[in-house]
């Protein structure tokens, strides 16, 4: 299997006035494609910085970090924003969906920036949420869905451009336990087709879906083990 | 991000937030109201104060004693010397001397009080030629106007305004009735048909006597032959300067001046008078059109103000929208086209007031607007262009936000 994502020595220091904050000291990790990964930590460990590493929210202070290839911790602004585009697809604890828009209209939205056809954006859309099983609810705003239906097209929207790796952030923080159970069976489901995905949570139970599980401690990666079920 | 997109995510925005787009419109809504409205008022004025002009008749000179006009505007001792003659006025009427001249009627007004029996009516008493009513393209709706009999015989005969006749008499027809001035009875041989359109009085509100008659039986004094004004109308409007040159010549000859600068006389065009009278609403219009273009400011801090609010608000969608892939320079293009359909919405919308107002401020204050179609759409062209510089810092301030910052704000 190739790699979809190498870190090789990162590190990431934050001045915060006087005070020097060293959030993450040196870490290596490599994650295949097709691979299902979590990474665990308390708060504070620097896992909140590795995510925003890992989803070219941030660069890194040193360190290489390869993303589907490409070399991306010395990017300017613009050159990281078509990289997200691309490369990665996000879902986030808060769902973040604008609620001005109908559901097929915020998944769509990562193909607007890339200029993609009309058509071809409905299109691509549609078929989005029908993978996330909300075909159905293509026209219905986020306020009339129920927040495991919310996450769900949330997902459709990380899915829409294909991209090499899904990166969710605590995906499950703000469901209950009947949409938890819903959105990480999802998640397996789309592993089982071959996606990339990161899991970036603090919830031992949630992590252990994953076939791999990264502890993050003190700004570095302190074990890796190998989750229980088949690798 | 295609253009189109970028529109329809500002109109949605601007849609989304209703409350917040309208009142940011009524800024440049009232603005660009009153801008349409002051140039509407001063256009209206302009038409009134031509309109004036043109009730003297067409194509014509006017010719006062005094000397000329300087560069400034201001004449000096205007009206106040008597060196016109009705002399003058002959030498300028020979068709020899002056061939670009159709037609001149001097005139000597005074203020006069006439009566009928227990009426009176204090009017302008006007000693002209027969020539006058050619001259000011005037009409008798009765009877007829003087003639070159009456100039002979100095009659003692009246031509009244439509509104003098009326004064006084009130009932039935003056013609061939009297009025007494200053114990000579004149009979009425005519009344003049009124200029409807005419806000001058004095264009309505007048009695007209042969010359001969005004300054040998009635008024007379010293300077006999002196005339207030002559009208000089030239054979047509190309020849207009050409009569002005003539009138110029021969009165700088007959009163035995070399230089033009000694001129003891001064001839005004129709347009000099127009420029002279326009010139105080001119004031007037910058004045009131500065008062305009200072509220437009003040509707623009508006949409600035309101578009940082929008910014702060948004800043997790802005933050979403990054992380999806959104360029710095597409989120700008973003909220800039955002404040101008902010603007261009005000901008139609303060169009549409100004027509509104235009069809009922008439109605009100009997002032008249004439809108002007490039007046609107240069208004409208300023208020996107005062969405989009307003726009430029809120703009900015979206673009330049963190990802991380923007995702993470609460």
């Amino acid at each position: 299997m190739s790699a979809v994502l190498q870190l090789a020595a990162i590190s990431k220091t934050y001045a915060t006035g006087a005070v020097e904050v060293q959030a993450l000291r040196g870490v290596d990790l490599t994650i295949d494609q097709g691979e299902f990964v979590a990474i665990v930590g308390p708060s504070g460990s620097g896992k909140s910085t590795l995510m925003h590493i890992l989803g070219c929210l941030d660069t890194p202070t040193a360190g290489t970090f390869h993303l589907a290839g490409d070399d991306v911790a010395s990017l300017d602004e613009d050159r990281l924003a078509d990289v997200r585009n691309r490369h990665i697809g996000f879902v986030f604890q808060q769902f973040n969906l604008l609620p001005y828009l109908s559901a097929w209209r915020n998944v769509e939205l990562p193909l607007v920036y890339t200029g993609t056809d009309r058509h071809e954006r409905r299109e691509r859309a549609l078929s989005a949420l029908a993978q996330v099983g909300l075909a159905d609810r293509a026209d219905h705003k986020p306020g009339e869905l129920s927040g495991g239906q919310q996450q769900r097209v949330a997902i459709a929207r990380a899915l829409v451009t294909e991209p090499a790796m899904i990166l969710a952030d605590e995906p499950t923080g703000n469901l209950d336990s009947v949409s938890t159970a819903d959105v990480l069976g999802l998640l397996d489901h789309l592993h089982a087709q071959g996606r990339t995905i990161v899991l970036i949570t603090h919830e031992q139970d949630v992590a252990e879906r994953a076939e791999r599980i990264v502890q993050i401690y003190d700004g570095q990666v302190r074990t890796e083990e190998v989750a229980g079920a088949v690798a | 991000m295609q253009w189109r997109d970028t529109i329809r995510t500002a109109t949605e925005a601007v849609r989304t937030h209703r409350l917040r787009s309208a009142l940011t419109m009524l800024g440049i809504l009232i603005g660009i109201t009153a801008v349409i409205l002051t140039v509407g008022l001063g256009n209206g004025a302009k038409a009134d104060v031509r309109d004036q002009i043109n009730e003297l008749g067409t194509n014509l000179l006017v010719v006062s004693p005094g000397s000329s006009t300087d560069s400034s505007g201001v004449r000096g001792g205007f009206g106040s010397s008597s060196t016109l003659t009705i002399e003058d006025a002959e030498a300028i009427a020979d068709p020899e001397a002056a061939p670009d001249v159709q037609a001149v009627a001097a005139t000597a007004t005074s203020s006069v009080s006439l009566t009928n029996g227990d009426t009176n009516w204090t009017t302008t008493l006007t000693g002209t030629t027969p020539s006058w009513a050619e001259v000011r393209s005037r009409e008798v709706t009765s009877g007829r106007f003087i003639d070159e009999d009456d100039e002979d015989a100095a009659a003692a005969v009246v031509v009244l305004g439509p509104d003098t006749a009326s004064e006084l008499f009130t009932t039935g027809n003056p013609v061939g009735q009297y009025v007494t001035y200053n114990g000579s009875k004149l009979k009425v041989i005519g009344v003049l048909e009124e200029l409807s359109s005419s806000e001058e009085t004095a264009n309505n509100d007048l009695a007209i006597v042969p010359f001969s008659t005004y300054s040998e039986r009635l008024v007379g004094g010293s300077g006999r032959d002196s005339v207030s004004s002559i009208y000089v109308k030239a054979t047509s409007e190309a020849t207009l300067s050409a009569a002005y040159q003539e009138t110029n010549a021969l009165l700088l000859n007959l009163h035995g001046l070399t230089s033009a600068d000694d001129a003891d006389f001064s001839i005004a065009t129709q347009e000099s008078i127009l420029t002279a009278a326009t010139s105080v609403d001119k004031t007037m219009t910058v004045m009131l059109g500065g008062i305009a273009v200072i509220s437009l400011l003040v509707g623009g801090i508006g949409v600035m103000n309101i578009m940082l609010v929008s910014v702060t608000e948004r800043i997790r969608e802005i933050g979403l929208r990054k992380a999806l892939g959104a360029r710095p320079r597409s989120i700008r293009r973003q909220f800039l086209v955002e404040a101008s359909v902010l603007g261009f919405a005000g901008g139609v919308l303060g169009v549409g007031l100004g027509i509104v107002g235009a069809i009922v401020l008439p109605h009100l204050t009997d002032t008249r607007v004439i809108l002007s179609l490039t007046a609107s759409l240069a208004a409208i062209a300023m208020a996107i262009g005062i969405g989009v510089v307003f726009g430029v810092y809120p703009a900015s301030r979206a673009a330049r936000l963190a990802p991380i910052d923007a995702l993470r704000s609460e």
